[in-house]
């Protein structure tokens, strides 16, 4: 299919340019109308967004003496057992502990609050108006941050859609926005994955558990760790000479270095699970049988139609694709028919793929139509 | 000169298919954006009836003993959570139902993510009066390395993961604290986006299991045709694409049915209602496509 106007002069017709315009504009202009309805007319409105706030408060608490003192002890006894040994943790205000008496408050310290938020749409917040009490923990308010999200997110969505029509600035606008945004998101990524925790976390342990991250594992062996990560500092220095105006040769001992490590990991999976294995699965019996039940309950064999139609095609399958895939004879004669069987196997197995493919995409857009109906215009 | 433009600008049945070879490739596009749109509006489903795949990822989590301990791995991000999140909240709701002690952890730096949404609208929506953390579900979360996490963990898991996801060193974990490689779980299953995933589970990680072992895997359309010839010898269940989530979320819910906003263990099942709305329009498109090519080859007579 080629565009309007290049198939109306090619047919040697008036540019069919004008009613389609027309026809365009007539499309954009409901799609806006419609917009402005959902948008003012209907209590959902677009896009509409509250917060469920639940403010959260921890005390500090510890075992009370009664519960930490041994079987058979006298209160007295337990009431001077050092507190330092008993677990403390933090608790819900409420926590039935306290209540029981086998809690109590640590002394001197204060509470810790904090609050959690969830988005949800106007008509979720109706369903949990009943359940809220006025003046406890939980309380919903408007949420204009998660409002402007959606927004941005939709018109993003449109802005990539509208490529469909032709390119215009505002996809490539976001096309350049997707691409700066992922760029910085993989090197941000790289660097809290890779380069802080795994070189610096080995080289630097206590800087990075005192700076960076409190939750880096101790080592049991910190000085070996600090001169094996000395390899990739090195290496990495030397891929980045590569940037320097002499001595560019230096940066490929790195990638011969990665090169090599890589092939040698893949080689042995490879040969493994694609080649062993998979050679193993080719031979199986042409003609299959299953095991069954006789009238008399006995055991008996039993030829399997499509379990040997399946074997029988798997194995013209391969042998066929391999014929076609052997350069080294002439296809011609039975080695060419043999051949041409091969590439109906390859046909429908990019067939396969390409269906495969075309389903992975509509579900793609899909998800875009369900986000823009769902969450954008709250129908 | 009559004869001529006759040919050129054939009328009738043929003319239509002619001039609809012409087509502004843009009403394609419309056409295939309402046949998606309209579906979802009118929330068009259709029956699902399980393939010998989906059946297969089912056995092979059912026949574990209950409270067999599994390992989760999410190697997918958002770009992929259209196809795979519906298979993903199937797959911890059905471990969940059967009371597997269940791992998650991630190859993919959003996978972790993805597990967490897993984890609170399945894990703890459904089951979380008998889940609790450390000793029944642990997550690990992401680990950079690719299918080098894969190999460590085939010999020595505390070395890929000295902590959880939270910084809790596993050796507090109960669940985990014990596990000394895969060979500790009964069932280890992927849900894949690409590289790494199913393949590396298959390359690296298969092998090291013990032989009665499940690998599954749940896997993009996209990347579907590189992991049929591993099953059902080397991936003992395979979910492909939304149609294989919606197969295995028919079996799943089927046995395992929930009270309560049922539509998390559906969401394949719906999107398949615009998918086969849009596949009929596919089908049909290319069927008038060759048509209209026959036909505009006759008009310019008979030239291949």
């Amino acid at each position: 299919m080629s565009d309007g106007s290049q198939a109306a002069n090619q047919g040697g017709a008036r540019p069919a340019k004008r009613p389609n315009t027309f026809l365009w504009i007539a499309l954009a202009v409901f799609g806006i109308v419609g917009l402005s309805l959902n948008a003012f007319m209907r209590p959902e409105g677009m896009a509409k967004r509250l917060s469920v706030v639940t403010t959260v408060e921890r005390v500090l608490v510890e075992e009370a003496p009664a519960a930490l003192a041994p079987e058979g002890s006298q209160p007295a006894e337990a009431a001077a057992a050092p507190t330092a040994t008993a677990k403390r943790k933090w608790v819900d205000p409420d926590d039935a502990g306290l209540a029981a008496g086998t809690l109590r408050r640590v002394e001197g310290v204060d509470p810790i609050s904090w609050e959690t938020r969830e988005s949800i749409k106007p008509s979720e917040a109706e369903l949990l108006a009943g359940e809220i009490k006025p003046g406890g923990p939980v309380r919903i308010e408007p949420s204009p941050i998660d409002s402007l999200g959606i927004w941005v997110a939709a018109l993003l969505t449109l802005f990539i859609l509208s490529f469909v029509y032709r390119d215009n600035p505002f996809y490539k606008v976001a096309e350049s926005i997707l691409i700066g945004v992922s760029a910085a998101y993989w090197m941000v990524v790289g660097f809290w994955s890779t380069i802080v925790p795994q070189l610096l976390g080995s080289l630097a342990p206590e800087v990075v558990r005192a700076y960076a991250m409190p939750s880096l594992p101790v080592s049991s062996t910190p000085g070996l760790d600090a001169a094996l990560a000395f390899v990739p500092l090195l290496l990495g220095f030397m891929l980045l000479w590569r940037l320097a105006p002499k001595g560019g040769w230096i940066s490929v001992w790195p990638i011969a270095f990665v090169i090599g490590t890589t092939a040698g990991i893949r080689l042995v999976g490879a040969i493994e699970a694609d080649l062993m294995r998979q050679l193993v699965a080719a031979m199986k019996p042409l003609v299959v049988f299953e095991n069954g039940v006789g009238a008399a309950g006995e055991a008996v064999r039993m030829f399997d139609f499509w379990g040997t139609v399946g074997s029988v095609v798997g194995v013209v399958g391969v042998l066929s694709v391999l014929t076609y895939f052997f350069f080294s004879v002439d296809h011609k004669g039975a080695v060419g028919k043999t051949a041409r069987v091969g590439i109906w196997f390859l046909m429908i197995s990019f067939g396969s793929a390409f269906g495969l493919t075309v389903m992975g995409r509509i579900t793609l857009l899909l998800q875009r139509f369900e986000f823009l109906f769902t969450d954008w215009l709250n129908i | 000169m009559t004869t001529k433009n006759t040919e050129q600008n054939p009328g009738g049945m043929r003319g239509f298919f002619v001039r609809l070879g012409g087509l502004d490739r843009r009403w394609i596009f419309l056409a295939m954006g309402l046949s998606i749109a309209v579906p979802i509006l009118l929330k068009l489903r259709f029956p699902e009836v399980p393939g010998p795949m989906a059946r297969a990822t089912f056995e092979a989590i059912e026949s574990l003993p209950n409270g067999s301990r599994v390992l989760l791995s999410f190697d997918f991000d958002p770009a992929s959570k259209a196809e795979l999140q519906p298979m993903a909240n199937a797959l911890v709701h059905h471990c969940a139902s059967k009371g597997h002690k269940i791992v998650f952890m991630a190859l993919w730096p959003l996978g972790k993510q993805m597990a967490d949404q897993a984890i609170k609208e399945i894990l703890l929506e459904y089951h979380g009066d008998k889940y609790e953390y450390g000793t029944d579900y642990v997550q690990l979360g992401f680990k950079a390395g690719n299918e080098g996490v894969i190999k460590v963990l085939t010999t020595n898991i505390a070395e890929a993961y000295p902590t959880d996801a939270s910084g809790a060193a596993v050796s507090g974990l109960p669940l985990v604290a014990d596990a000394r490689d895969l060979g500790s779980f009964g069932l280890v299953s992927t849900i894949s986006a690409g590289y790494p995933g199913a393949k590396e589970w298959v390359q690296y990680g298969r092998e090291s299991m013990k032989p009665e072992a499940r690998l599954t895997s749940g896997s993009t359309g996209v990347q579907a045709s590189q992991l049929f010839p591993y099953y059902p010898a080397q991936l003992n269940g395979l979910l492909v694409a939304v149609k294989g989530a919606a197969e295995y979320e028919t079996l799943v819910t089927e046995k395992y049915p929930v009270d309560r906003n049922s539509e998390r263990l559906e969401q394949g099942r719906i999107r398949m209602g615009p998918q086969l709305v849009a596949h009929l329009l596919m089908i049909a498109l290319i069927v008038l496509g060759n048509i209209a090519m026959i036909a505009s080859r006759g008009s310019q007579g008979g030239a291949r």
